[in-house]
């Protein structure tokens, strides 16, 4: 496995193409070659790569060799060091308002105690 | 009543609602009493806040800083730019992991619904490019779409 260093700032520009996202939806479900990444688009193979090169630069997909064939897949660490931080937002605001939920509860029992 | 909800706006924003029981005084105060946000602004279970800097006034410092006790540990900084108590908050922040994240200007709303509240968070990031990577990453349609993608990758 190729090394893989993410850059946040090109991990973005990355994914803010739609092709891009498309391709990345696609290695989701696993290694894929070139040819068949561009089956589903409207585009030459020149341009797909040229995608292609924009994800592997970015940290979030890996080439392997295989004969001629170079099959692309999603580089776990990129991948995951993004939805590290991009993950957090829903995970950690759900989480936090149960317990604030709690927190809140609490609050209005030590007000009823107060009043009593 | 409680359940959360997520949506887009225009390119740059996302859009948080969720309801509690509590009248709108003690949501607000649970957003800016450094003890009350010590309580539950801790992320995943595991983790608390040794440091909750909060400082609810124009202009006021936010710095919060998270660890698991087992060496993991991140921080936030913010700043607030409007507060109008027990209704309404604006302020921005970003997360640094260790890099910092793109700034991320949040209004947040509180707002009297029955005997609760209805609490509205409007985030608006920097460009279109930083909450489509946001989108990308399955926010928009939960985190579903975040797990099996990364179970496609196992």
């Amino acid at each position: 496995m190729s090394s893989t260093r993410l850059n946040l700032d090109a991990a973005f520009s990355a994914l803010a193409d739609p092709t891009r996202r498309a391709i990345l939806a696609r290695l989701a479900k696993g290694e894929t070659t070139v040819l068949e990444l561009a089956k589903p688009f409207d585009m030459t193979q020149p341009a797909i790569s040229q995608h292609l090169k924009v994800l592997e630069d970015a940290g979030l997909i890996v080439r392997r060799v295989e004969g001629t064939k170079r099959p692309r897949r999603l580089a776990k660490a990129g991948i995951e060091a993004l939805d590290q931080w991009l993950a957090m937002l829903r995970r950690t605001l759900e989480k936090n308002y149960d317990r604030l939920d709690e927190v809140l509860a609490t609050i209005d029992r030590h007000k009823k105690g107060e009043t009593r | 009543m409680t359940k959360m909800t997520l949506k887009t706006e225009g390119d740059t924003h996302i859009i948080v609602t969720r309801r509690f029981a509590a009248p709108p005084e003690a949501v607000y105060r649970a957003h800016t009493d450094p003890k009350l946000i010590q309580k539950w602004l801790l992320g995943p279970e595991g983790w608390t806040m040794p440091v909750c800097i909060n400082e609810a006034r124009p202009g006021g410092k936010i710095r919060y800083e998270w660890t698991n006790g087992k060496g993991g540990a991140f921080h936030l900084t913010g700043e607030y730019l409007e507060l109008e108590p027990y209704r309404r908050i604006v302020h921005v922040e970003r997360m640094y992991l260790p890099d910092p994240t793109p700034d991320n200007h949040i209004e947040t709303r509180f707002d009297a619904d029955g005997t609760g509240t209805l609490m509205t968070m409007r985030m608006t990031l920097p460009d279109a490019q930083t909450r489509a990577a946001m989108l990308a990453t399955g926010m928009e349609r939960g985190m579903e779409a975040s797990y099996v993608r990364l179970e496609g990758m196992i």
